[in-house]
């Protein structure tokens, strides 16, 4: 044969020897150490891997940040048993699924999504992986090795509304919302009740940003809101744009996911925190322990995953008392915010009198309650 | 009516950063450099405003800064597409995702962070006239300085002999330089200037209209602007009046969903973009119109040898 042929050949022969030979190495180095091991008294288990997949950046002083110190706070209370990594920033879509990919072939056996939008693509990865355990904030898909938690953070948006109805001079409170989902209309809802609950009169105009984080894009729809007549806002987005906006016109607002008491002194009326940190620890122990089983998990005041904090002193006592007591009653079970008879805004009774709302319930809330303006608009 | 006023008011706070980087840009275009990079300058002006904002207080600094980012960038494009003669669209495409890239890069430590608010004042005297003042005196001073702005552009392009002579590079830049002027100087003058008033339009977003830096925040008003100089048939005023439109088609959509008229947020979010893109057909449906008032020379290379 020619010369360029031999060439190839001999390049060839050269791969393939190479590929054996690396095939050849894997092998060797497993059994080498291990009797090395052996010697001493048991090595302390490799820590355990886990990773987060955030949908916003750690710096948003609202939802990832609060995200962010569960991690660290769970990191503090179990050592060096774990060694965590997060992915901040993350899109909800394809990349979401590439990003989980990645960390589960990295090694990480625990991994938590923490946005409603990365449901699908855990769902997808998680089937590739049984050996990984996926946990999936704010969703609804379970798997063998897939479960979801969630946060009572409807019991915040009701104690806010206590406050709201007792502070609002024109009746009308403002609440900037994301998506048309379940959690985002539960919360308006509670918000609307809870304000009705102390000040029968009080209406809630509503205004869909599509997004989870767009600070100008807050900004403006808390503008059009007070422009409408709305003097006490609350918000399901990420960020502190509402609370300032409020704070640059005079109104009032509320801190969401995380205490945002610092950024709006005079506005603020106290912040809807979510304390992811005691779930993290669970969860992160359930692996280490090995009794990790798959399910949902909702909690709220009573298990210590949410809380309503910093309300201003220029508050009215009474209205700080009922926030006391609903959180009394909330953390002992007696409390139930959903309770019948709930009608919604087109006059259907979604919920009969007397009857208290369940999981289920609560998981297909697709409407508006009385007293909130408008149609709930469709898509997610 | 007071609902009304409100809506031109805020109408008014949003159009003014697309008002200030189309005048940028309506000034790089009359020279004939189509700088597609609009986007990235304003996203660099912006954190550099709010970090300038944050360290030192002062939001004239801060505007400042903005100015002087949106200017260092705008002169790097025009280096390369003014002597090394690359392709002006690939390369302002470039410096668009640079700008993003980069901006979120530097922003990193600034996420979360706050500023002083900056106190809106209005006019005295003025802002106090029922409707009327609600709906025009109460902004902030880079509201008024962006109107006096296009005034300012108007008068520079079209009555003073270095307008004239900016118009005519961007006509025939071989003309002018056979009459000895000095093309590619001016040409650069012309990028820098329009970079550092989009550098300006990132900075008031950044320090005044929403005092947070957070990525890509500028969302797509660098385009908007892009569009706008089209729109406007590159006139100062009619910039000015097309900015004011889009600023106002995004206000009012959520100003409809605020008083409780029902239609699809998300056709309503869609609404500003589906404007542009209407009003681009509008003008494009006559050629003959287009290259009558279209600088002639816009977004091509100049060889002065050649």
């Amino acid at each position: 044969m020619n010369r360029s042929s031999l060439k190839l050949l001999a390049l060839g022969a050269v791969a393939l020897a190479t590929g054996l030979a690396a095939c050849g190495k894997k092998a060797e180095p497993a059994p080498a150490p291990a009797p090395a091991a052996a010697a001493p008294a048991p090595a302390k288990p490799a820590p355990l891997k886990a990773a987060f997949v955030y949908v916003g950046p750690v710096g948003d002083a609202g939802y990832t940040y609060a995200h962010d110190l569960g991690r660290k706070e769970a990191i503090a209370k179990l050592g060096d048993k774990v060694v965590t990594t997060f992915v901040e920033k993350v899109a909800e879509g394809p990349d979401a699924e590439r990003v989980i990919r990645d960390l589960a072939t990295q090694g990480n056996k625990v991994i938590f999504a923490t946005s409603f939008g990365f449901g699908d693509s855990m769902f997808k990865v998680a089937k590739d992986f049984p050996d990984v355990y996926f946990e999936h904030a704010t969703g609804f898909k379970t798997a063998e090795n897939m479960r979801v938690y969630e946060p009572r953070i409807h019991e915040g948006a009701y104690l806010a509304g206590l406050v709201a109805g007792k502070m609002t001079k024109t009746n009308t409170l403002g609440f900037v919302a994301s998506f048309p989902i379940p959690e985002v209309l539960r919360n308006i809802n509670a918000f609307t009740l809870g304000a009705q609950a102390v000040n029968p009169k009080v209406k809630t105009k509503v205004v869909w940003v599509n997004t989870w984080f767009d600070p100008p894009k807050e900004t403006e729809a808390a503008q059009s809101l007070m422009n409408g007549g709305a003097d006490v806002l609350l918000q399901n987005t990420d960020s502190t744009a509402v609370l300032q906006a409020a704070e640059r016109a005079g109104k009032y607002a509320f801190g969401w996911d995380s205490d945002m008491s610092a950024f709006a002194p005079k506005a603020h009326l106290g912040s809807c925190v979510l304390l992811w940190g005691v779930y993290y620890e669970k969860a992160l122990k359930d692996v280490l322990e090995k009794t990790w089983k798959t399910g949902e998990t909702k909690w709220g005041h009573r298990e210590g995953m949410t809380d309503f904090v910093k309300i201003p002193d220029f508050v009215p006592a009474e209205a700080r008392a009922e926030v006391a007591d609903a959180k009394a009653g909330l953390k002992a079970g007696t409390l139930d915010i959903f309770k019948g008879p709930i009608v919604d805004s087109t006059g259907k009774v979604r919920l009969a009198k007397g009857v208290a709302a369940d999981d289920k319930w609560l998981g297909a809330v697709d409407f508006y309650v009385k007293g909130v303006e408008g149609k709930v608009p469709s898509g997610k | 009516m007071n609902e009304l006023a409100l809506l031109v008011a805020a109408t008014l706070a949003a159009g003014t950063p697309l008002a200030l980087a189309g005048m940028g840009l309506l000034v790089n275009e009359r020279a004939g450099v189509l700088n597609l990079g609009a986007e990235g300058l304003m996203l660099v002006a912006a954190v550099a405003g709010f970090a300038t904002a944050y360290h030192t207080g002062s939001p004239w600094l801060a505007f400042a800064a903005g100015a002087a980012a949106g200017g260092l960038i705008a002169a790097i494009y025009g280096w390369l597409v003014i002597w090394l003669n690359t392709n002006q669209y690939a390369t302002g495409l470039a410096v668009s995702l640079f700008g993003s890239g980069f901006s979120a890069f530097v922003g990193l430590g600034y996420v979360g962070k706050q500023i002083r608010e900056q106190p809106i004042d209005g006019v005295p005297g003025l802002r106090d006239v029922p409707l009327l003042g609600v709906a025009l005196f109460r902004q902030h001073a880079m509201v008024y300085l962006a109107v006096a702005l296009t005034a300012g552009v108007a008068w520079f392009l079209y009555r003073t002999r270095a307008g004239l002579v900016l118009r005519s590079i961007g006509e025939s830049p071989q003309s002018a330089h056979a009459l000895g002027y000095p093309v590619q100087r001016i040409r650069l003058a012309a990028v820098v200037a329009g970079g550092a008033l989009c550098g300006v339009a990132g900075a008031y977003l950044s320090v005044v209209y929403t005092p947070l830096w957070v990525e890509g925040m500028v969302a797509g008003r660098g385009w908007i602007a892009l569009a706008l100089t089209t729109f406007a048939t590159w006139r100062p005023t009619r910039l000015l009046l097309g900015a004011y439109l889009f600023g106002g088609v995004t206000m009012l959509q959520l100003h409809l969903q605020a008083s409780g008229v029902q239609i699809a947020p998300q056709f309503m979010s869609m609404l500003p973009y589906l404007a542009t893109v209407v009003v681009l057909v509008l003008i494009s449906r006559n050629p003959l119109w287009i290259r009558l008032n279209m600088p002639a020379s816009l977004g091509k290379p100049f060889f002065p040898g050649g």
